[in-house]
């Protein structure tokens, strides 16, 4: 059986990792490359990183942590933040990478993710979608968050996944940083709807969250952060316990 | 000297790192003089069939991996172009393995194949030596190779199908072992010190 997945993620800026809560007051949670080391010895099925370095030399110093990353870790990774070109995602993934995460630019430019899956397989595409809940309605919203788009967010889930995106990692922006559980009214409605891999993203704060996004909204991974940056839970105790719950994990 | 075959598409960094990690001198080259010359190759799967099947014959090596004698190791995708096709692109493969990758039914499961899966041993081999019945190894493939005459291991997902094949000098996983963590090194160090 295909397990289930655990996914720390870290949020890296000029090679450090920083978490906020709703997109905002980051703070500094140590260096990406030892914190990537850490999440792998202690079982981390993968790990994704979301780069928000401004600078110019942003392309640069995200190759270089991709190629330091990749020397310490044996299990897939993800880079994500503000790739726009397919000579972006190749440079990434000839560094180490195993996938990229588009955001912003497939909203822009929807033909990225044909022609990214048609280059280097659908597997090595993830669809980053961030919704946010406005008067009854899923709004998709990009540029980290900043900007509302017109999208309705189930109808851009479903054209990612016909467009050729091996998987969508979803995070509920109403549930970022809060801890109360994962968006489990959309993601259970989304995992019915596609027939791609559905990461689950924002609002872990408890075991019992993930149980629940599992057995309830039936994803295919969960996604954390700073729940585990600060060791508020231990990657190895958060997988016994759903293992003993009932839920197929590989035990490291 | 390992010979990691640089194809465009694969992603031969992970490779390297991972056999840079259990101490392994190789090179990482498309001349058909280095992989000739190799001791071992190693064939690292990511990206489309017909286009990498394209890029062997551009690089004059189809004909080379065909009728090499010594050890291969196709990954993912580079087991399927051991076989005689794939429906990926719809493309005649290298044909030392009978059989045809295809795809899996979206209306029966989620593809990509995505993950860390159970690999169930079926038949002895070394590429497994001192790797336990039904560990896990990462999977990333949305195409499949059906159990065929030359598998040594299994897995499911809505189907049986080959996880793990050996016949001759030529084996494949389609799993990678790159991205394994521990098991999946053991298994390179198998390749490497064994096969």
């Amino acid at each position: 059986m295909l397990s289930k997945r655990i996914i720390p993620c870290l949020d890296v800026k000029d090679g450090r990792v920083v978490k906020g809560t709703n997109f905002v007051n980051l703070r500094d949670a140590g260096s990406a490359v030892e914190l990537a080391e850490r999440y792998y010895r202690e079982g981390a099925d993968e790990l994704v990183f979301l780069d928000i370095t401004a600078s110019s030399d942003k392309r640069k110093i995200l190759i270089e942590l991709v190629k330091d990353v990749a020397k310490v870790i044996q299990i897939p990774f993800t880079v994500g933040g503000g790739i726009t070109e397919l000579s972006d995602i190749d440079m990434l993934l000839k560094a180490g990478a195993d996938k990229v995460s588009l955001n912003t630019s497939i909203v822009k430019n929807p033909q990225l993710i044909n022609d990214a899956s048609k280059q280097f397989g659908s597997q090595a595409v993830v669809a980053a979608i961030d919704v946010k809940k406005i008067d009854d309605a899923y709004k998709v919203f990009i540029k980290g968050g900043r900007e509302e788009t017109e999208l309705e967010g189930y109808a851009w889930c479903r054209e990612v996944d016909e467009r050729g995106a091996g998987e969508i990692l979803l995070t509920s922006m109403d549930k970022d940083g809060t801890k109360s559980g994962y968006d489990l009214e959309f993601l259970s409605k989304l995992t019915k709807m596609i027939s791609i891999p559905v990461i689950a993203s924002g609002g872990a704060g408890t075991k019992e969250h993930f149980l629940d996004a599992f057995k309830n909204a039936h994803v295919d991974a969960c996604l954390a952060a700073s729940l585990f940056h600060y060791k508020e839970l231990e990657i190895s105790d958060l997988k016994k316990y759903l293992k003993e719950n009932g839920v197929e994990i590989r035990l490291y | 000297m390992i010979a990691l075959i640089e194809y465009g598409a694969g992603n031969t960094a992970s490779v390297s790192n991972a056999l840079e990690e259990i101490g392994v001198d190789h090179i990482i080259s498309q001349n058909e003089k280095d992989i000739s010359r190799a001791n071992k190759i190693i064939f690292p799967g990511v990206g489309e069939a017909s286009s990498a099947v394209k890029k062997l014959h551009l690089l004059n090596l189809f004909s080379l991996l065909r009728v090499i004698k010594k050890p291969m190791l196709g990954i993912c995708l580079g087991m399927h172009i051991l076989c005689d096709r794939s429906e990926e692109g719809n493309v005649a493969c290298l044909g030392v393995i009978n059989g045809e990758a295809k795809k899996f039914d979206a209306t029966k499961v989620k593809v990509p194949h995505m993950g860390w899966n159970n690999v169930k041993i079926i038949k002895e081999s070394k590429l497994f030596n001192n790797i336990d019945d039904k560990s896990y190894f990462y999977f990333a493939h949305s195409y499949y190779l059906p159990k065929n005459d030359s598998t040594i291991a299994t897995t499911e997902h809505n189907l049986e199908f080959c996880a793990a094949l050996e016949k001759d000098n030529f084996y494949g996983v389609q799993f990678h072992p790159e991205k394994s963590g521990e098991t999946g090194l053991q298994l390179l160090k198998n390749f490497v010190e064994l096969c």
